[in-house]
């Protein structure tokens, strides 16, 4: 076996009410593609971020060429020969190449003035650029490179700090095909030249081709290693999946109504070449589920009248509707509770009251005068059925906890007529308790005939308070399960884009 | 909230009475009718300009605006021989209307509101230096204009009707600000406009409303100020003016960040700006010293502002510590606390 470039050795990093990785050891060798897999949550990133030095671990031993450390800075990180490419390049647009590769670094001319020699830097990242076949020089500016580009700049800036393990996070997620083969090739010409890659993927078909080794982590855990010839998607799933979950499964009082919401064709301009096809029924909670990027927010925001609609139509109780605004969705019983209450779903300086009644003041006032007593009989009614824990509505927002937050997002739709109403990750962040109670109230809602969308990451929430999941796979729904069918091996599979296994196959 | 009002009005009579005591003059009727006048001349623009603010804008035009209207004003009086309701329709039109192009292009075509009213700064005192040829503009000795001159310059029972036109107009736009759906949409974009935009508030008509407000005030104070010096020479009629409302507008609480402030605050700033404008003249300070004086009284009035607003933070992140129940009024400014009631997020 080649020589270890480092241990990691019993990682576990603890947050208050949180296990984000428990007791991971990993092991990387010089020149290989260690393959790291895991479900949204399942402590990759946490362990990126020990490794780069950026967060230290609550336990455990970082072990570089013999000696052991607690925990790595990140300059220590980058001697050690550390590097990223990270999810979100970040690079700084209004800069050349040459620039961003020497940023913090650069090359000076020598004197008290530290004017930067741009010739030297420029003349040292040309032949990294050659050495990566980039088509593009160390003066261009980086504003004017594509994402695939981009990727080279910062695979660049490793090799100039003669990095010894290159981590890239999910580097193919916004790269076509042709540059995803490319990067490839990159990568295999890192590792000829001992350089190790540490890949981080939900493509479990990349993985195949490029890793010599996938380490498989879950729920903070690393559950599994499977060497080259093991590997199998059929293999790297099961390892992901494969907790018993408890089934939070309230059934609704009576079957879905018909009629409900129907999206038909709809284009976002997050996927402007892919089709969604969707529908839910009143009285149905329908999960919404895929990878993060998978286009479930920019489902929910196009049909919330936000971003705009580029084709298809959105139809409710088999009439089109018209949503160029969020007005136009709140006019039609659209409702959308966004991903960050903190940004897009409360103004937080103001009260509780106000933010209640934010999009429903005009039916709070005469001759466009707000009438305050109205209003706050509303506001009070809410934290009343929301049982939010507040000793008055006038308290602003922003002293309340996550799930109060949320509950007076919640409050401020509720107050109106929902017809179809998007949660985006409803329970992000709030503790056990509040998220029991929105799950009820979800099922409170879809009973009295309200269609409800959940987005949701949380797998063991997508299959306990669903009636029916639907899987997003790259901008466009890949199939649609039934409550019997519901199992993460599914949801898992329709997510990366595999199709289900039928009975036969299965059989087989 | 009120507490600043409270703090700005405390101090303005503080520093009238401290000024009274020096030179008695200060507090005459003449003197203190004349600072009325300015103050209802000054405060009239900066309602609007206090209104752009809490939007998170600026609106940097408005003393070219003047300029531009102005001459207009004076031509269509004399030049034309217009009847004076039709010319007052004329110019009040004129500010709502570069005031509404300010507001389309900033909301519609997302630039930012410093840039495009800095060149309409630029563009409507060149175009009124154009249009005149660089010569001032006044009223001959004919009255073009007398009943609409007395109702400007005039007075009732010895008061400036500029006075009390701002008060007029405070009210009524306190009403509108404080009172109303639009002023709840104006806090709610100026402090978080995309959450405004998710509760389908429609962000880009509320933000140029604010422009078009301004811009329509412009036009009141243009022809308050035509009549106060009776003639307008382009180059430098009303130059500087735009720097008076964002000042009064932040010495009345209005934070540049958008969100904050009131109607109150912002009269309050403006009396305080030409308080501190008379007890320059009136104490024998150089008058050259004008605006230094003004600069650093801005400057303390907001470093205080913000110490003060950053203990009553400490002390109620403290209080959120010891798990009291915070008070059911809590001061506005509280972003970011580390207070948290009930379960943790």
């Amino acid at each position: 076996m080649a020589e270890i470039l480092f241990e990691l050795v019993g990682i576990s990093k603890s947050y208050p009410g949180v296990m984000a990785l428990n007791d991971v050891s990993l092991r990387v060798h010089r020149g290989e593609v260690l393959g790291l897999i895991g479900e949204n949550g399942a402590g990759k990133s946490t362990l990126m971020r020990v490794l780069g030095g950026v967060i230290a671990p609550s336990a455990g031993v970082i072990r570089i060429g013999g000696t052991d450390h607690a925990e790595m800075t990140v300059s220590e990180a980058t001697q050690t020969g550390i590097a990223f490419v990270h999810q979100e390049l970040n690079l700084f647009e209004n800069l050349d190449v040459a620039a961003n590769v020497f940023i913090g670094r650069e090359k000076l001319v020598g004197g008290p003035l530290k004017l930067v020699n741009s010739a030297e830097m420029r003349a040292r990242v040309t032949p990294l650029l050659q050495r990566l076949g980039a088509d593009f020089g160390p003066d261009t500016l980086v504003d004017n490179l594509s994402i695939a580009e981009r990727q080279m700049v910062e695979i660049a800036k490793a090799l100039s700090i003669d990095a010894r393990v290159i981590i890239m996070d999910e580097p193919t997620s916004s790269l076509t095909i042709s540059e995803t083969e490319r990067l490839l090739e990159v990568i295999a010409d890192l590792k000829a030249h001992g350089i190790a890659v540490i890949y981080i993927s939900h493509r479990l078909g990349e993985i195949m081709t490029c890793a010599d080794r996938v380490v498989v982590l879950r729920d903070g855990r690393t559950v599994g290693e499977l060497a080259r010839d093991q590997l199998s998607h059929a293999a790297m799933i099961r390892l992901m999946i494969g907790r018993d979950l408890k089934t939070l499964h309230t059934p609704p009082k009576r079957p879905p109504q018909p009629g409900g919401c129907d999206i038909v064709g709809l284009v976002t301009s997050a996927f402007p070449d892919r089709q969604i096809d969707l529908s839910v029924r009143h009285g149905e909670i329908l999960g919404l589920a895929g990878l993060v990027g998978a286009g479930r927010t920019s489902l929910a925001r196009a049909a919330f009248g936000i971003d705009p609609v580029l084709g298809g139509e959105i139809r409710i109780d088999n009439a089109p509707v018209d949503v160029a605004s969020p007005r136009d969705a709140i006019r039609q019983g659209i409702y959308l509770v966004p991903e960050d209450r903190k940004k897009a779903g409360l103004v937080l300086e103001l009260p509780i009251c106000e933010n209640v009644t934010l999009a429903s003041l005009l039916n709070h006032a005469r001759m466009w005068l707000v009438n305050g007593a109205s209003e706050r009989n509303v506001a009070k009614e809410q934290v009343r059925r929301l049982s939010i824990k507040v000793p008055s509505v006038d308290m602003e927002a922003v002293t309340l906890s996550g799930g109060n937050q949320q509950k007076v997002v919640l409050g401020k739709w509720l107050s109106m007529q929902p017809r179809v109403m998007f949660f985006d990750e409803p329970t992000r962040g709030i503790d056990v308790g509040a998220k029991s109670e929105i799950y009820a109230l979800m099922r409170e809602l879809a009973d009295q005939g309200v269609a409800i969308v959940m987005i949701s990451s949380d797998m063991e929430e997508v299959i306990g308070v669903s009636d029916r999941v639907a899987v997003m796979h790259e901008g466009r729904v890949s199939g649609v399960l039934e409550r019997p069918q519901f199992s993460e091996y599914n949801v898992l599979r329709l997510a990366i884009g595999q199709a289900l296994e039928t009975v036969e196959a299965a059989a087989q | 909230m009120i507490k600043k009002e409270l703090g700005l009005g405390l101090l303005l009579v503080v520093i009238s009475v401290i000024t009274g005591m020096i030179n008695p003059a200060f507090l005459s009727v003449v003197n203190l009718l004349n600072l009325a006048n300015l103050i209802g001349l000054f405060g009239v623009f900066a309602l609007g300009e206090g209104l752009v603010i809490i939007t998170g804008g600026i609106d940097l035009s408005l003393g070219s605006m003047f300029a531009l209207l102005g001459v207009v004003f004076v031509d269509l009086l004399t030049t034309y021989q217009v009847p004076w309701p039709l010319a007052l329709l004329a110019v009040l039109l004129g500010g709502l209307v570069l005031g509404a192009i300010q507001g389309v292009l900033i909301t519609r075509l997302k630039m930012q509101p410093f840039i495009v009213t800095l060149c309409g700064l630029l563009i409507y005192r060149g175009a009124a230096r154009y249009y005149t040829t660089d010569s001032t503009r006044g009223f001959g000795y004919g009255d073009e204009a007398a009943t609409l001159s007395n109702i400007a310059s005039g007075h009732v029972a010895g008061i400036p009707n500029t006075f009390i036109l701002l008060i007029v107009l405070a009210l009524v736009l306190g009403v509108v600000l404080h009172r109303s759906v639009y002023g709840r949409w104006l806090y709610a974009v100026g402090k978080n406009e995309e959450a405004a935009r998710f509760s389908g508030i429609n962000t880009n008509m509320v933000i140029a409303t604010a422009y078009i407000i301004s811009g329509g005030l412009a036009g009141v104070a243009t022809v308050l100020f035509v009549f106060y010096t009776n003639s307008v020479s382009p180059s430098s009629f009303g130059n500087f003016y735009e720097l008076y409302a964002i000042a009064a507008a932040v010495l009345g609480g209005c934070s540049l960040r958008g969100g904050e402030g009131s109607i109150l605050g912002i009269v309050l700033g403006t009396a305080l700006l030409q308080v501190l404008q008379n007890l320059v003249n009136i104490l024998g300070i150089p008058n050259s010293l004008n605006f230094a004086v003004m600069g650093t009284v801005i400057l303390i009035g907001v470093l205080a502002d913000q110490q003060l607003q950053a203990r009553r933070k400490r002390k109620l992140a403290l209080a959120g510590l010891a798990r009291t129940a915070p008070k059911s009024t809590l001061p506005h400014g509280v972003d970011a606390l580390p207070v948290r009631t009930g379960d943790q997020g």
